[in-house]
């Protein structure tokens, strides 16, 4: 271990260094806009040094940072993909840092290890974007889900706890399976490692006729998606996702929704795009079929819901879904053969923002009115319109209305989608657009309550400034996207090129 | 490929959309001003569209006044912000001009969130605009969804009766099908040899999509457009939305959607449709043609037995966009020689539909402010107390059953005069949906307007002055395109021409 390598790891280690800080510092005073500031200041420092890196990176040309005979050679890659993810991870956490203000002075206690626990659930999805080998993804996954189970049970009230404890038991249970898969992979091929785990199964495959090289790995690969699919809170491992959007502190919900998805999603694109590359023509089937599942379920479901929270919940499943498509859309052409996991990225990036967006006027709105239910935002567009416009825009996106991201996000991954060419693939794609039809009847119920129905109480509803500086930064990137996408998508094409010719 | 910078129609399209950010600022704040700010804006952007149909000089390139600069310009995805119009978009781009006018005046007795309602009605316009002028497929799917949030809140919100179910109902059945178009979209935009959103590439003659090439096939490509399209021009069976909508939305609501909403859905079978699938359409102009007829016919019973006066207006705006259908389709079959009577016919009828319907939901909605009512059988003998707002229904009804020497008559004829050569018995069947206008809207004038009046209506007085202005302005230009069409149809003609060529190039392909 040398100072180089202290260096790969240091964004990961300088948000580590600054959870324990807050925990510390929370000992000393019981200020929150301290904690709060020193919070969203402290991420300065790890971004700072991934931007260093992405320097770096740039000025070598190499497809990744890391020195022959390095201790995180083959178990960390700092590539364009994992930087990208840095960056998105750091801009969620910031913004639910800055958005937790008014939320956490209700708090008696525990202020800094409200803050230090998100951070370090960060750190994990840091090293989980980076994560090149199954061993690391493994470790990196429960520092990610740990934090977020204790957060999830924060509050002193019986849904939190019952939050908590779904989220624990249901990962704890996931990562079980995943975890055998991971062993049955090593099984048969010898190595934790991605780029060995490709070459074994390249060779195997050239060798036998069985679809996936044999009944084995296929057993392995459908249990690590149990794992992933926790992650993603895709369909059919979606069951916590309501109950722990609805009981879990709000904000903990929001960097969950999109911090938490992000991170899984690099996960399962360097496994499958770079560990399971040989395979490729298998195992997008099965992608396809979870993201139809997830789209089709979450959607339904959703129309049913009368909680924003647990709207919410399943919206994200759907929207894992539409994200899923992307996956899957495995191009033939070497030409096009990022196609797919670009629009991955560039969704992410857009779905952040919106769903941000969302939780953020659900957070203010929420701690006002202490409800969360659809019929208490009647006419909060006089309560509250800055509030209420936010919370509509965010909502117009997730439809994949324009002027938003989330809307080229769609057409980005549907057209990935059908440019594979395969027949599966476009019927999976009308499946998609039919789910868009059916999710803006539920969007637009919120907004019709919002904007149509008179109000049951007349007190306004405020926030404080941090609050509305992060949602009114989270709203200009939706809109900024939906406006000007070029910026985003050519960092992503630029992020995935580590997966291709894997 | 176009390119170059003018500017004018980027003024044209995204003046309302800037006056309504302005106006969401608070720069004018009471209800007086709002309304004349508005006035202002929608007399501007006249102007502007006015001047773009006389700046387009027929016989010259096909598209004018380019605005282009590259939007994005990525490795996989290349789209560009790409306006511009030719002899189809040309007269649109003026009749949303016109009617966005008309609907800012016919909204002067709006008083409840004034602010709010302009800035949705601005927005509309702006979005109907884009649609017509955008030459990027990107682009004008974006302006396609975004019109659909204005129309929804205008409805919704400012509506009367069912309007939030009505307005939920047309917003689903619209993304519906622009869900369909956007699956097409993206298939066109993946085909190799295509991967540009440039619409001016796929409109060249020959076309750059060919059947070895597409991500789907072609006959699908051409079904997944028609359909969205379908659902906005309407068709039968996907008009169900209109009647609920026309009849729930505020009156300048139902002004916009019958005379440039509706128009979206034949300008894209125009463009997209006709202009890029000639081989599809003349494989399918059967039963397009006969879904104009089931249109035009049952459009036309289901008008005649109605009794609100909004509601039989939308049944027979289904039935006039029947005709549409009708004269595209007849393009396709060559009988000989070819004629692009009915492919012209289409294009004016979308034109002349506007301004007439326009002009009927203005008088409408003049009637409903002064009597709070719409049921037919409540009115009656009016004429004597509402001189102009008769002569308006009288001048648009006889528009709208084809008297001659208005516009109506000359868009029927030409549509008539291309589909019989082609359909002949299909045709003398919708010319049956005519005869029966003649009956629905004559009916409808005599219970209103004329015979005993209700004792109830004897105080009432006449349009005001703020209202007589759109019915002036739309009653000349029905006579304007009635007695001189030629103006008009030699702009339409010219733009349709490159679409006769292609298809002229698509059957001597076959062959």
């Amino acid at each position: 271990m040398n100072a180089y390598d202290l260096y790969l790891i240091s964004p990961p280690l300088a948000l580590a260094a600054l959870a324990m800080l807050v925990i510390v510092v929370d000992l000393l005073t019981r200020r929150t806009g301290l904690l709060v500031g020193l919070s969203f200041v402290g991420l300065a420092a790890p971004a700072a040094l991934s931007a260093w890196q992405v320097a770096d990176l740039t000025g070598s040309g190499a497809s990744e940072l890391a020195a022959e005979g390095s201790v995180v050679l083959h178990t960390l890659s700092i590539d364009k993909f994992s930087l990208f993810f840095n960056f998105l991870i750091l801009a969620a956490v910031g913004l639910v840092v800055l958005v937790s203000t008014d939320y956490v002075r209700r708090m008696e206690r525990l202020q800094g290890e409200f803050f230090g626990l998100m951070l370090l659930s960060a750190t994990g999805m840091m090293l989980l974007v980076s994560a090149n080998e199954l061993i690391t993804m493994y470790i990196a996954l429960e520092l990610t889900t740990l934090p977020l189970a204790a957060l999830a049970a924060f509050l002193p009230n019986g849904r939190s706890s019952e939050a908590g404890m779904k989220f624990l038991i249901i990962g704890a249970l996931s990562s079980a399976l995943m975890l055998y898969g991971m062993a049955l992979i090593y099984g048969f091929t010898g190595s934790t490692r991605l780029d060995e785990i490709a070459a074994a199964l390249s060779a195997g495959a050239a060798a036998g006729a069985f679809p996936f090289g044999s009944m084995a790995i296929l057993l392995a690969i459908v249990l690590l998606l149990v794992g992933f699919g926790f992650k993603m809170s895709a369909a059919p491992f979606q069951m916590w996702v309501p109950d722990v959007y609805e009981g879990a502190p709000t904000p903990m919900v929001a960097f969950l929704s999109v911090a938490s998805k992000a991170a899984a999603f690099a996960l399962v694109l360097r496994v499958f795009y770079i560990g399971f590359d040989a395979l490729g023509g298998d195992w997008w089937v099965l992608l396809a079929g979870l993201a139809a599942l997830s789209m089709t379920v979450g959607n339904l479901v959703a129309i049913a819901q009368r909680n924003i929270k647990r709207m919410f919940g399943y919206s994200t499943v759907a929207h894992a879904g539409y994200l899923l498509v992307g996956v899957a859309a495995v191009a033939s052409a070497t030409d096009s053969e990022t196609f797919g996991p670009s629009s991955v990225l560039f969704y992410l990036s857009a779905y952040t923002a919106a769903n941000l967006t969302a939780f953020f006027a659900i957070v203010c709105i929420g701690n006002r009115i202490n409800s969360d239910e659809i019929y208490d935002y009647s006419g909060m567009v006089r309560r509250a319109p800055f509030l209420a416009i936010t919370l509509a825009l965010a909502l117009i996106a997730l439809i994949g209305l324009p002027p938003t991201g989330l809307f080229f996000a769609k057409i980005y991954v549907f057209a990935a989608a059908i440019n594979t060419g395969e027949s599966l693939m476009t019927w999976l794609v009308i499946i998609g657009v039919v789910n868009s039809v059916v999710s803006a009847y539920y969007y637009l119920r919120v907004i019709k309550v919002m904007f149509l129905q008179t109000p049951i109480h007349t007190e306004r509803v405020r926030a404080s400034w941090p609050v509305n500086v992060a949602l009114g930064v989270a709203t200009l990137a939706l809109v900024w996207l939906g406006v000007a996408p070029m910026t985003l998508l050519g960092a992503a094409e630029r992020a995935v090129s580590v997966l291709a010719g894997g | 490929m176009p390119s170059g910078f003018n500017g004018l129609l980027t003024a044209t399209v995204f003046l309302p959309a800037v006056a309504a950010l302005l106006l969401a600022t608070g720069i004018v704040r009471d209800a007086r001003s709002i309304r004349w700010y508005a006035g202002i804006v929608a007399l501007a952007d006249l102007v502007l569209s006015v001047i773009v149909f006389v700046l387009f000089q027929p016989g010259g390139d096909r598209f004018q006044l380019i605005d282009r600069f590259d939007w994005i310009d990525t490795g996989t995805v290349q789209a560009s912000y790409l306006l511009g119009v030719d002899g189809i978009s040309a007269p649109l781009v003026m009749l949303t001009g016109l009617l966005g006018l008309c609907a800012v005046f016919v909204s002067f007795h709006i008083n409840d969130r004034v602010k709010e309602y302009f800035i949705w009605l601005f927005v509309l316009q702006t979005a109907v605009m884009g649609v017509f002028t955008s030459l990027d497929f990107l682009l004008f799917f974006l302006f396609w969804e975004i019109e659909l949030v204005p129309m929804y809140l205008l409805i919704s919100t400012w509506g009367t009766g069912r309007r939030e179910y009505s307005a939920m109902k047309f917003l689903i059945f619209t993304i519906l099908g622009s869900a369909f178009m956007l699956v097409a979209i993206v298939a066109v935009f993946v085909s190799s040899g295509v991967g540009s959103f440039d619409m001016t590439r796929l409109l060249e003659p020959g076309g750059a999509l060919d059947a070895s090439r597409a991500a789907l096939p072609l006959g699908v490509l051409f079904w997944l457009f028609f359909i969205a399209f379908a659902v906005k021009l309407p068709t039968w069976p996907v008009h169900t939305w209109l009647p609920d909508a026309h009849t729930d939305a505020p009156t300048a609501g139902s002004v916009m959607l019958a005379g440039v909403m509706l128009k979206m859905g034949g300008y894209g079978l125009l463009r997209v449709n006709a202009g890029m699938f000639p081989e599809q359409l003349a494989n399918f102009a059967l039963p397009i043609v006969a879904l104009g007829v089931i249109s035009v016919l049952y459009g036309a019973v289901v008008t005649l037995r109605q009794t609100d006066l909004k509601r039989l207006i939308a049944y027979s705006s289904v039935s006039h966009m029947g005709l549409v259908l009708i004269g595209i389709g007849s393009v396709a079959v060559v009988g000989g020689a070819l004629t692009d009577a009915g492919l012209t016919g289409a294009a004016m009828q979308l034109f002349t539909h506007g301004t007439i319907t326009g002009l009927l939901f203005v008088a409408v909605g003049i009637l409903y402010e002064k009597t709070h009512t719409r049921h037919i059988p409540d009115l009656g003998g009016l004429a004597n107390r509402m001189p102009i707002l008769a002569g308006a229904f009288l001048i648009a009804g006889a528009a709208s059953l084809g008297l001659p020497a208005m516009s109506g008559f000359v868009s029927e004829l030409l549509v008539f005069f291309g589909a019989f050569r082609a359909f002949p018995a299909l045709t003398i069947l919708a010319v049956l949906g005519i005869i029966l206008a003649a009956g629905y809207i004559l009916w409808m004038i005599q219970r209103t307007m004329f015979g005993p009046r209700p004792a109830r209506w004897d105080g009432l007085t006449d349009a005001s002055l703020v209202n007589t202005v759109p019915v002036a302005l739309l009653v000349i230009s029905i006579f304007a395109v009635g007695i001189y069409p030629a103006w008009l149809t030699d702009v339409f003609r010219d733009g349709l021409e490159p679409i006769v060529n292609a298809y002229n190039l698509g059957i001597a392909g076959s062959r």
